[in-house]
């Protein structure tokens, strides 16, 4: 059997070594790093090639990964891309996070920022133009050290070889680039997609080694010397403030070192997490709630309900829904209403850090480490150089790790301040589910008329929840006339604002409008497909009810929709065919479909349910079509499907964050309930062959599902669920 | 200072008797492999082997462990070769965020240790109390049947 890696060194993370620092005029991708600037003192060690690759003299290539890893797979994609282009020994790549440096930041957010299913698009010309120019480099001295002409030269997996037969590793041929300072050339040509042998082929994650023998590091498993432990007591009502605290038990605690106030809650700091968690929970905390000890989830639904039926922010007019819907004689209208949802990560929030007098350390897993940085720089009057984040590997995120406010970091660099050492805080499971960072909850009013021929002739959508961009960093750039994009993301037929897309449908009267309810009691937040993990529900079900109503079959109703929308309409075709759509199905079974187009990439899925007479219904099948353009890792495609589907099912079967008065009442994954082994259906999925440029893949496959298994439940049993999540409502997902 | 018996050897630890397994590993052994996850023992996140059985470590107090024989993830591999289990976890590239794998290889590993051969039942009774949020469920099942072919035809060879 193969060998572990048991060497750490992979794991190292990236100071602000002298060699990266002095790159620090270059912004951007497309400029070569400096190597003349490269300091002697390190001449000998390693060559940066370029910003995101550097190589050893015993040829190992270290990849500076400027995208978060934290079960997207992305690190592998992006070396895929280098690789394309390099011809690197796999065996000898390592990785690192990229540090906080414009130069790393994503091209398509302009900060450093892993988000929106966009990381493979935004790296897919810079990594491998980085590949590019680092083996143009390495030719040329392998020209200049065998004296001879690029047309004998070439690479084989770490090594530059000529067709004479001599051959010089990637390392050895540092030297020659230091002594003759050579550059790596300003343009290079990238191969064709027909030359490719790595980008479109299956490639197992880079990172799964760390992954099976536990060598893996998370922000959790950080160990700095000195380090102490922080647990926090959170209110029970999320935005309360400390008025007073009594300490005496919690310090009588051997192990417990401090207590104090931070504007989380009360922070007991000790020995270990144990320690400090038992310390929290001895402490006795006056909290003013601000007032909001009143609300309730249920009052939040009436009042959206109630919203709903008024005339909102108006985000599309196409045609003239309004005029259709007085003039018609009868209008089918329908209420779909979806709760709060948790994110749940497997590793709890944490984070470690580290308070000096001019700077401050910190060790996190973080999708949005720019933000991260710039919020606690200001926190401690810090030039944000002052602040190095050290970004570890995460235990999931699904948009939690992507904070606004880097809530999860900000409580920890508040304990750390005034202690001589670093601190870790770790979220309890509980801390974690009423963390207060929610998928906002929604009430979609849906009215639909026919025209003669039984095919939607008018839709009229009023979307109310509270916006999650309004009033953060990202208002306005995600705000469109006061409506966020995220509200009404997959309602719309045509682009909205920074979204370059709409459905793939085409109704010719749709109009869609907006409320934002007031944003108080939780923080609304970004949940892996955000808003087509409501606006999809509502969507995909309300038009299966117009098919119903108009006696068409669901997917030919959609196949009529996209007659304009040809990626979409080719998938569907396929999706037709694999799924057996028209074969029939015994008694008691049924199926539903859904086509979302989210973040470029049109993705649809077939479900097939089995229901019993109390309701219970197992998944049998689900079968799951994308158009992601050029598949750059299949593999990791297939993955990230069958994940997307996982969770979107899990949320649609048993996810719901309720609160009363003021306070969350779920904790744990007794009553926030996770999809279990053997709940898993199988999932099948067919990747659509394109030429185009690549699209996401991370967020698709949790978009259709929720409405495919709402609309095959209604063709099994006649019984349409309109209030989520299903085991609340009549449908209970067999345990 | 207790002792306990972690992945062959014995380890002296000053923390407090009620201090569950989990956190003596994490905090004090730094053996960082096994995961916190829920801490009421519904995740199976923090599995380990006590004497040779998935034990959920995050309920099990330091107090209670005894001199029984505790193996964590990282004494899987420490020979230098990866078992049959983690072997297969590769082939089939099951993990995603790889957070609960360290957990559901500890209860995979205990599973073909007891019965070399389990059906799609029984893996799903050993399996269920083990959370993945990512969806790697349907991978861990096809590394677990790879896992035990692959024992079977070493164990036909010997």
């Amino acid at each position: 059997m193969s060998k572990p890696p048991l060497d750490a060194s992979r794991r190292t993370f990236l100071k602000s070594s002298s060699l990266l620092a002095t790159g620090s005029l270059l912004v951007g991708f497309e400029l070569p790093y400096s190597l003349a600037s490269a300091p002697k003192a390190n001449a000998t060690a390693s060559i940066m090639a370029d910003a995101f690759i550097r190589i050893d003299r015993d040829s190992t290539i270290t990849l500076l990964m400027n995208h978060a890893e934290f079960g997207n797979g992305v690190y592998t994609s992006l070396a895929m891309m280098v690789a394309e282009e390099l011809d690197i020994d796999w065996q000898r790549l390592r990785w690192e996070a990229a540090p906080t440096e414009p130069r790393y930041y994503s091209p398509i957010f302009g900060e450093y920022l892993t988000a929106g299913s966009v990381s493979t698009a935004g790296a897919f010309i810079p990594m491998r133009t980085a590949g590019a120019k680092t083996k143009a480099l390495l030719l040329q001295a392998a020209g200049r050290l065998w004296q001879s002409g690029a047309t004998q030269i070439s690479t084989d997996a770490g090594w530059v070889v000529h067709a004479d037969g001599r051959r010089a590793s990637y390392g050895a041929l540092i030297e020659v680039i230091q002594e003759q300072g050579l550059e790596p050339p300003e343009t290079v040509n990238l191969k064709p997609a027909s030359a490719f042998n790595v980008l479109g082929y299956p490639k197992k994650r880079i990172e799964a080694p760390e992954k099976v023998t536990g060598k893996a590091l998370f922000g959790i498993d950080i160990k700095r010397p000195g380090m102490i432990y922080g647990a926090v007591a959170r209110p029970p009502v999320y935005g309360s403030l400390v008025i007073a605290f009594d300490d005496k038990a919690a310090r009588a605690i051997p192990g417990v070192l401090n207590v104090k106030a931070i504007d989380a809650g009360v922070v007991v700091l000790a020995k270990d997490y144990w320690t400090a968690s038992k310390g929290a929970k001895a402490l006795t905390v006056q909290w003013d709630d601000q007032g909001l000890g009143q609300l309730s989830t249920a009052s939040f639904t009436e009042e959206y309900r109630a919203l709903s039926k008024t005339d909102g922010l108006l985000a599309e007019d196409i045609g003239d829904a309004k005029a259709v819907h007085e003039a018609a004689s009868a209008v089918h209208e329908a209420v779909y209403e979806m709760p709060y949802l948790a994110h749940a990560t497997m590793e709890p929030m944490n984070c470690t850090a580290q308070v000096f007098d001019d700077r401050c350390e910190i060790w996190v897993g973080t999708q949005n480490q720019g933000n991260d940085r710039t919020v606690v720089a200001k926190m401690l009057g810090l030039p944000e150089t002052s602040v190095v984040i050290n970004r570890t590997l995460m235990g999931g995120t699904f948009g939690r790790r992507a904070s606004k406010t880097a809530d999860f970091i900000t409580d920890t660099v508040q304990a750390a301040q005034g202690e001589s050492v670093p601190v870790q805080i770790i979220w309890s499971r509980e801390e974690d589910i009423r963390g207060g960072h929610y998928r906002p909850l929604f009430v979609h009013r849906l009215r639909g008329t026919l025209d003669d021929a039984g095919y939607p002739a008018s839709w009229h959508q009023t979307a109310v929840g509270q916006s999650i961009m309004q009033h953060t960093k990202h208002d306005p750039a995600y705000m469109v006339r006061g409506i966020d994009i995220y509200s009404v993301d997959g309602c719309l037929q045509a682009p909205f604002g920074v979204f370059p897309y709409g459905t793939a449908y085409q109704i010719p009267n749709h109009r869609v409008e907006s409320h934002n309810p007031p944003k108080v009691g939780v923080r609304p937040h970004e949940w892996r497909a955000v808003g087509h993990t409501h606006t999809g529900i509502a969507y995909e079900c309300f038009l299966d009810e117009l098919a119903h109503l108009g006696d068409k079959d669901p997917l030919a109703l959609r196949l009529h929709l996209t007659r304009d929308h040809d990626r979409m309409h080719q998938l569907l075709l396929r999706l037709k065919d694999v799924a057996g759509w028209d074969e029939p199905l015994p008694a008691g079974r049924g199926r539903g479909m859904a086509a979302r187009v989210y973040s470029v990439s049109p993705i649809a899925q077939a479900v097939e349910v089995t229901v019993e007479q109390d309701g219970t219904f197992t998944v049998d099948r689900v079968v799951c079509v994308i158009d992601c353009g050029f598949a750059v890792n299949p593999l990791g495609i297939e993955a990230q499907i069958q994940g997307g589907v996982m969770l979107g099912l899990n949320a649609v079967a048993y996810g719901a964050i309720d609160l009363v008065d003021g306070q969350v009442q779920q904790s744990n994954f007794h009553d926030y309930r996770a999809l279990r082994f053997n709940q898993m259906p199988p999932v099948e999925v067919h990747i659509m062959r394109s030429d185009a440029p690549p699209t996401g893949v991370g967020e698709q496959a949790t978009t259709p599902i929720a409405p495919a298994v709402a609309n095959a439940l209604f063709h099994a049993t006649g019984k349409r669920t309109r209030q989520f999540p299903l085991d609340r409502f009549g449908f209970t997902l067999k345990a | 200072m207790l002792t306990i018996h972690v992945n062959g050897e014995a380890k002296s630890v000053s923390a407090s008797p009620d201090t569950p397994l989990l956190w003596v590993l994490r905090d004090h052994l730094h053996l960082t492999g096994t995961k916190f996850g829920c801490g009421i023992s519904l995740c199976g996140a923090c599995t380990v082997h006590v004497n040779g059985a998935p034990v959920r470590s995050c309920t099990l107090p330091l107090d209670a462990v005894g001199d029984q024989r505790i193996e964590t993830i990282e004494h899987l591999a420490a020979d230098g070769d990866y078992t049959a289990v983690q072997s297969a976890w590769l082939e089939e590239d099951v993990a995603q965020c790889g957070y609960c794998q360290s957990g559901q290889i500890m209860a995979a590993t205990a599973l073909l240790n007891r019965n070399p051969s389990p059906s799609d039942a029984e893996i799903d009774t050993a399996m269920a109390g083990h959370i993945c949020r990512c969806g790697t469920y349907q991978k861990i099942r096809a590394a677990i049947h790879r896992a035990a072919k692959v024992t079977q035809i070493g164990s036909t060879q010997a």
